[in-house]
């Protein structure tokens, strides 16, 4: 019979971690006995997404597409090399795809098959991109989630849902604010959020 | 939508540390060639989509157990770790904390 996590704050015995995190335990403990994975591997994947993979490295691809016109032009005619020039590097093998805000249309960034995204760029996504909820309404009313989110474009401004895939992963390149021509790439670099890369937020916004 | 409206809080990367851990394996199992990404992506898919049949996912743990329980049945068919392996072992790191004074690093006896 298994024995369940106890309540009590006098815990004779370390802490029983929930059922998943022992079914991972067990798993890990197989491949590395049977030599098929390498746990100091494992504590770095998680080290540099936790600590060193983020959309700070997003941020700093759409500062320098803001500023520096010869790159914003090939990363949109091929962002995958572009950047990775810069270290943002792709280590499942996508290929990514930037897309860009004009006045005319917004870009919204979706996966409906599981939680595609650019990782090298973005890190780990939010739970709200991994819902049922974002994944089926981004696609079906857009304008309805963008607005969830605090969002209201003008009329004139169509809206456009990428969905990513294993292969494709999207990243929206917002549009700069208005009045930040005196700013440097790492200041105009702050103002760049996750969601307005994903697109469900605008640059400058509310992050 | 709630879920879309509480975005600005900020998040850790990973809600528990096991999401890290079996993100982590996974993308390592990747990474040393056991399975190709977009074969991953697929099977996962089709877990969420059949978890998705019964209840909203909210894509928090819910998420994560649809990772592990793919990544189970891809390491027991290609047989890098078999069920019958893994539930003995489980039962062993339970048994593990349950006997390790509170406060001693926990590891399984051999």
């Amino acid at each position: 019979m298994r024995r369940m996590p106890h309540d009590d704050h006098d815990h004779p015995h370390a802490l029983l971690p929930p059922e998943p995190a022992l079914r991972v335990k067990a798993l890990e403990t197989i491949l590395t006995r049977k030599g098929l994975i390498d746990p100091a591997a494992l504590d770095e994947l998680i080290d540099t997404y936790e600590n060193r993979i983020g959309p700070k490295n997003g941020a700093r691809v759409v500062a320098r597409a803001w500023t520096d016109p010869e790159f914003k032009a090939a990363l949109l005619a091929d962002a995958t090399p572009v950047v990775a020039d810069l270290g943002y590097y792709g280590r499942q093998g996508e290929h990514m795809v930037v897309v860009e805000n004009t006045p005319e249309q917004h870009n919204m960034v979706v996966c409906t098959l599981c939680s595609c995204y650019p990782w090298p760029l973005l890190g780990i996504p939010p739970g709200w991109y991994k819902s049922d909820a974002y994944r089926a309404r981004a696609v079906r009313e857009p304008r309805k989630v963008l607005a969830d989110f605090g969002v209201t474009l003008p009329k004139g401004t169509s809206v456009r849902v990428w969905d990513s895939t294993a292969e494709v992963r999207y990243l929206v390149l917002p549009m700069r604010p208005d009045g930040t021509e005196g700013l440097s790439e790492d200041e105009l670099a702050e103002l760049v959020t996750r969601d307005s890369m994903i697109g469900t937020g605008l640059a400058g916004g509310p992050s | 939508m709630s879920d879309c409206v509480t975005h600005s809080a900020p998040e850790p990367v990973f809600a528990e540390p096991w999401h890290a851990q079996v993100f982590a394996l996974t993308v390592h199992l990747n990474e040393t060639g056991r399975f190709a990404w977009p074969d991953w992506a697929e099977r996962f898919s089709a877990t969420l989509k059949r978890h998705g049949l019964s209840r909203e996912l909210d894509g928090g743990d819910d998420y994560f157990y649809a990772w592990l329980e793919t990544l189970e049945a891809v390491l027991d068919e290609d047989g890098g770790a078999l069920r019958g392996e893994v539930s003995p072992v489980k039962d062993a790191w339970e048994e593990a904390y349950l006997t390790t004074p509170h406060g001693a690093p926990v590891s399984l006896g051999r």
